[in-house]
């Protein structure tokens, strides 16, 4: 008897913490974002992958050193770097050279493996969506514009 | 108050001094008989419009925003296109019964619907055993979910329309016996004579422990007589897809889904009515003028406020918890609802005996 009673107040007592909870979610602020409408306030989450970029250092030049380290981690073959060899006039020493960046967004799976694998952080995915084009070869991109 | 009796009762007159008396009732029933089916179908739509607004507001989510202004002709958009779909009839199916089922939950729905007093003098069904008159209609519904589990040839079905026998005829008890407690105290079963004695004071209120129990427990058995979460168990989605109505299509399926929804208001006004004065404004013993001023606002919008409050509960409640299973609802209703119907019963007669209410 004392355990059917104890165990109704306790049921009752789980019950309003549930409702407690549902309480405070109905009065939070809506998450849902009205897309087209709230396009000039719309801000996506960090996380987000849109399309990848090149990231720019301090002196403004970008920090690919072409290495081809992202071309051969990428699974879909969306990534072509295409390098020259150039040769410092002061020191003489040879130098790789990024001549072109070529991305393809339409095969691009976003998994990230070409911006974990980079070494020197030259690449990034930026959080721009609007993608939609009317041929696929607009998808293919050039990605050093400088 | 003001009391609508006046305008119905000249009418009356006007239509006797023009035709015989048969014929004037018999065109006052057709006309009441529209007022009501239509005043059905809106509460549907409003019924449906809050379901989808309030689920929304509990997810965190807008709910429909784009047709009409807060997606308020979304709804109206809904009807007529399931208005416009193929009823299909399912082949080895028991036609007769198939195509009579849902037409059974309609009808007890709309029965229950006419019991409800909106505002004085606005009572359809109205006498002297109302509340049973009520009990019985509205279980006629669980009638028409059995044929329709039965003769739609399909086990979802069956074994969804037989949970929900097994839910509905044990859950009517609980809301009996919460019904009788306030019985207890007002002794009357007319629906309007129980509003008219809540004149000085809530049942609520001047029941005070018993009736705030008997609240509880009827919102708990009202929510699983209309099948609704946590007791959707006859149409529980994930496991039977769609329960009783699984095989229906178009209309058959609509009047299944509006009386859904009309079933959620009819309980809920009737807890309101029963419990929170229906059309009664709220009157505090002693402070005249306040109950003055209360009484400028019309009895039914009184009525629509406090039904659509406890359709709030319900969704409130609906969704927060979780499913339960088969043996948990029968364990909740036998083994908890029904002795604490019984003891709050007994407590609401020592109650009344010893004159302990207000």
């Amino acid at each position: 008897m004392s355990n059917y009673i104890k165990g109704l107040f306790h049921g009752i007592g789980s019950l309003l913490t549930g409702m407690k909870v549902t309480w405070k979610e109905y009065f939070t602020r809506k998450i849902t974002e009205q897309y087209p409408e709230n396009r000039a306030t719309l801000k996506m989450n960090e996380r987000f992958c849109g399309e990848l970029s090149l990231v720019s250092g301090e002196d403004g030049e970008y920090k690919c050193i072409a290495c081809g380290i992202c071309q051969m981690n990428c699974p879909n073959n969306s990534i072509r770097i295409v390098s020259e060899m150039t040769e410092d006039p002061e020191t003489g020493k040879k130098k790789k050279k990024l001549v072109k960046y070529e991305y393809d967004l339409g095969s691009c799976m976003f998994c990230h493996l070409c911006v974990n694998s980079c070494p020197h952080g030259a690449i990034e995915f930026t959080t721009e969506f609007e993608h939609a084009v009317f041929t696929r070869s607009k998808l293919v991109k050039t990605l050093n514009k400088k | 108050m003001f009391d609508f009796g006046i305008w119905t009762s000249w009418i009356h007159s006007q239509l006797t001094a023009l035709m015989p008396e048969g014929l004037a009732i018999f065109l006052e029933c057709v006309a009441i008989g529209i007022c009501l089916l239509l005043m059905y179908v809106v509460i549907a739509i409003i019924m449906i419009y809050m379901e989808r607004k309030v689920c929304a507001a509990f997810q965190c989510r807008l709910g429909p925003t784009r047709v009409g202004p807060w997606g308020s002709i979304q709804v109206i958009c809904d009807v007529f296109k399931m208005l416009t779909k193929e009823i299909i009839t399912v082949r080895h199916s028991d036609k007769f019964l198939y195509n009579l089922a849902p037409y059974l939950v309609i009808l007890a729905s709309v029965m229950a619907f006419a019991c409800i007093p909106v505002s004085r003098g606005l009572e359809i069904l109205d006498f002297n055993v109302g509340v049973l008159f009520f009990m019985a209609a509205s279980s006629i519904g669980v009638v028409g979910i059995l044929l329709a589990g039965w003769s739609s040839n399909n086990k979802f079905s069956l074994i969804g329309a037989m949970r929900s026998g097994a839910q509905m005829i044990s859950y009517e008890l609980s809301i009996g016996l919460s019904i009788l407690t306030i019985i207890v105290l007002t002794d009357t079963m007319q629906f309007s004579e129980i509003v008219m004695r809540q004149a000085d004071g809530w049942f609520i209120f001047k029941g005070h422990i018993p009736a705030v129990i008997a609240f509880i427990i009827y919102l708990i058995a009202g929510n699983a007589e209309v099948n609704r979460g946590p007791f959707d168990l006859p149409e529980a989605e994930s496991e039977l897809t769609a329960g009783y109505h699984t095989e229906y299509s178009g209309m058959h399926f609509g009047l299944f889904y509006v009386a859904e929804f009309v079933n959620l208001f009819i309980v809920s006004s009737i807890a309101a009515t029963i419990f929170l004065g229906g059309w009664m404004p709220l009157h505090i013993p002693g402070l005249d003028g306040f109950n003055a001023v209360m009484d400028y606002i019309p009895g039914f919008v009184w009525f629509f406020a406090k039904a659509l409050f406890v359709v709030w509960l319900l969704m409130w409640i609906k969704w927060t918890f979780p499913r339960l299973r088969i043996d948990q609802i029968l364990t909740l209703e036998w083994k908890y609802l029904v002795p604490i119907g019984l003891v709050n019963l007994l407590l609401m007669v020592v109650v009344v005996v010893f004159k302990l209410h207000f």
